[in-house]
């Protein structure tokens, strides 16, 4: 495979094109025009993506540098792009499932106006442009820009039916709460620059470079980085943007909120393993995050009733496994579990989405219901979606999250068990979710039942190929304990520094068919209570909790919001209306005064006049007296 | 004589002409007035050129110089010229306003 590095360039850049064109040409192209020219983008980047991850396979990684992005007397920063393994397997993430969710978009989108649907594709190749640059870039500034990037298409896209207020407070919301995380990622951008004068990944973590950096330093940096990542990747306490930007069109959900801007997170902090491992407080920081995030998504997701908070409290869920993984020092399995997650975790999305398509908009699962009969195709992959996502034996989550689970074991028990309980909570959600949606019998309207029709193959045939990949994806990472080689691990070695604790296979075994047998155990339960839901009333006692979301927003609302609001209306009206525009308001009128009193002299008196000059005259007498 | 007599003198014809110049009427008087303070100022010239000349000439210098009494025709000159100029304003402003009250100028305001 000849050198690809020439071209490296046209990966993100092809996106960056499809939203010019997009952009700038959307009152005159057609959906038709539109709709081809932004996927087509996002194949050929696939296509360049997929040559890239073959020479990476064969001849390893590889920095291009373009040109000076900073350069100061004793500082240089360059817009490098690094491809090494880890880069490449997320640019085939990215554009791939950014693919398929293009071509289904076609057909999700086609009762927009032509005008917005071209919006909508700009919109969504900005974003894949900025999370390639992202996942690209050589060193954290650039990094930088496309975490930054993505925020800002994460609030396009979700705010994208602007007319409704509470879909752009909720577009607010995210970008505000993003922006929250982005201060810790900058701060310790800065932090070390002034420690070690450089942010480029291959000096950096080399060994020589991190020991200039003492304790204190890699903590303090790991932690502001970490929470530019709960920002991100919607941790705790900055995750409640997640479930509102449920607001957004479906396929974004899928895009951006399952396979790519949440990953993000997890995937600054696997480039910077080398970093993570030297702060063990910082890792054990991490993990009590991501398992407490796991557990209390978890637990609100059993309780929700629309088919898109399901899923987006299940997101939530599922990266705090990834960071949970990640705090284990365990990096291989939260890739691994970001690869299959983005798989089943889109399949999902998009499934609702055609649900939701079909249903005429309603989001309500109390309203579905037997839909199994009416969509066969998405049924059985979102189907299959659960299985994977419960981690059943033989899907790809399966291997994902045992690895998660087998790395938090090694390092405690008690770890363990609480994964172990999130675990199964997941698949009570989710299996809960599939059988109020799709078993039992409808409990929709007339009109519904009318309307109830399979999505076409634009929609379809991604929802299949997704299904696929669900499924043969975890060969990648069969561990050694099933007489597998784990490929991916032995792939990202170059990369990934540290392992996580090995277990011998005995524990091994003992851990995965105890998982296996709970989760069976807990879809049997989902299966018994709700095969045949009949809606329920309102949630009562703990349940209400949970519905209402731990009630966690009521306390932002009244812990956060309302004090800035409060101190932000004490600004405008005491400082910004009374002192500043008083002060510029009365440095006016004092002007008018002043010239009111002074246009009296100009009586047209001849007398007067001269009586001022001869007032003038002595005055100047006597200063010439005194100086 | 001392020359704090002439300077005493000067100043009272000065200050008169001043006084004169803002307190009268008719705009004759005005100019009248202001005829009074440039002699003021010629009287004065003329007793410090004196007195220059005393000291000089107990020097026994050759080089007498009288700067200041010729400055005095100057401003003679100077005197003649503007009330040419300003009796010609004074009489279209009579064939104007049919008097020569300085009141009446107030054509300037606003």
């Amino acid at each position: 495979m000849s050198n690809i590095s020439a071209l490296i360039w046209l990966i993100p850049i092809l996106p960056l094109i499809g939203f010019l064109i997009n952009g700038m040409g959307r009152k005159q192209l057609s959906k038709g025009i539109s709709g081809i020219i932004g996927s087509a983008v996002i194949l050929a980047s696939f296509i360049l993506s997929v040559l890239v991850f073959f020479q990476v396979k064969e001849a390893g990684a590889f920095n291009v540098n373009y040109f000076d992005f900073i350069r100061l007397s004793d500082f240089k920063l360059g817009f490098e792009f690094k491809i090494d393994q880890l880069s490449s397997i997320f640019l085939l993430i990215i554009t791939g499932i950014g693919f398929l969710i293009h071509v289904y978009s076609t057909s999700y989108m086609h009762e927009e106006p032509s005008k917005d649907f071209a919006k909508y594709f700009a919109y969504l190749n900005l974003f894949i442009f900025s999370m390639l640059l992202l996942v690209l870039g050589g060193n954290f500034v650039i990094m930088f820009i496309g975490w930054e990037g993505v925020g800002l298409c994460s609030y396009l896209l979700i705010g994208f039916w602007f007319k409704k207020p509470e879909y752009t407070s909720a577009a607010n919301k995210a970008f505000i709460m993003n922006r929250i995380g982005d201060l810790g990622f900058l701060l310790a951008v800065f932090w070390l620059i002034a420690k070690v004068g450089t942010t480029n990944f291959d000096v950096l973590f080399a060994p020589e470079t991190l020991k200039l950096l003492t304790a204190n330093d890699i903590t303090g940096i790991t932690l502001l980085l970490f929470v530019g990542a709960t920002g991100k990747s919607a941790q705790i306490p900055l995750y409640t943007w997640l479930p509102d930007a449920m607001a957004g069109p479906t396929p974004v959900s899928a895009l951006i909120h399952a396979a790519t801007m949440v990953t993000a997170g997890i995937y600054m902090i696997a480039r910077s393993n080398a970093l993570f491992s030297l702060a063990p407080i910082t890792q054990t920081v991490i993990s009590v995050v991501g398992l407490a995030t796991a557990l209390l998504a978890a637990s609100i997701a059993i309780k929700q009733n629309d088919i898109k908070k399901v899923l987006a409290y299940s997101t939530v869920s599922q990266l705090g496994f990834m960071f949970l993984a990640l705090g284990t020092g365990n990096y291989t399995a939260a890739v691994f579990h970001v690869l299959t997650h983005a798989f089943f975790k889109a399949l999902m999305f998009l499934g609702s989405g055609s649900v939701i398509h079909a249903m005429g908009g309603e989001q309500d699962i109390r309203k579905m219901g037997g839909l199994h009969k009416h969509m066969k195709i998405t049924s059985i992959t979102f189907l299959i979606g659960c299985l994977a996502i419960s981690g059943i034996p033989g899907f790809s989550g399966f291997f994902s999250k045992d690895e998660i689970l087998a790395g938090a074991y090694g390092y405690s028990p008690l770890l363990y068990g609480i994964a172990l309980f999130a675990a199964l909570l997941t698949a009570f959600y989710m299996f809960r979710l599939y059988f109020i949606t799709f078993r039992g019998s409808f409990r929709g309207t007339h009109e519904q039942a009318h309307h109830l029709h399979e999505s076409p193959a634009a929609m379809t045939i991604p929802l299949i190929i997704l299904a696929i990949l669900s499924v043969v994806g975890g060969a990648i990472g069969v561990p050694e304990a099933l007489g597998g080689k784990h490929e991916l691990a032995q792939f990202l070695a170059p990369v990934i520094k540290s392992a996580a604790h090995h277990l011998d296979h005995t524990t091994e075994y003992m851990l995965m068919a105890l998982s296996t047998a709970l989760v069976l155990a807990s879809i049997f339960a989902a299966w018994s209570l709700y095969k045949n839901y009949k809606a329920a009333g309102e949630a009562t006692g703990f349940g209400k909790v949970l519905q209402n979301k731990w009630y966690v927003d009521e306390l932002y609302q009244t812990a956060i919001v309302q004090p800035l609001s409060a101190l932000g209306t004490f600004f405008n009206n005491i400082i910004e209306k009374k002192g500043i525009d008083g002060f510029v308001n009365g440095v006016g009128k004092a002007v008018n005064y002043g010239s009111r009193q002074l246009r009296l002299l100009q009586s047209g008196q001849v007398g007067a006049y001269v009586l001022l000059m001869v007032i003038g005259m002595l005055l100047l007498f006597i200063i010439q007296l005194f100086v | 004589m001392d020359i704090k007599a002439y300077m005493a003198l000067s100043l009272t014809l000065f200050t008169i002409g001043i006084i004169g110049v803002l307190v009268r009427r008719n705009a004759i008087i005005v100019f009248m007035c202001i005829e009074l303070m440039l002699n003021a100022v010629n009287l004065l010239l003329v007793a410090f050129s004196k007195m220059h000349a005393a000291s000089d000439a107990v020097k026994a210098s050759a080089t007498y110089v009288s700067d200041a009494q010729i400055f005095v025709f100057f401003i003679m000159v100077v005197a003649a010229a503007e009330v040419s100029v300003g009796l010609a304003i004074i009489v279209m402003l009579y064939r104007n306003t049919h008097s020569v009250d300085i009141n009446f100028l107030n054509r300037l305001k606003n």
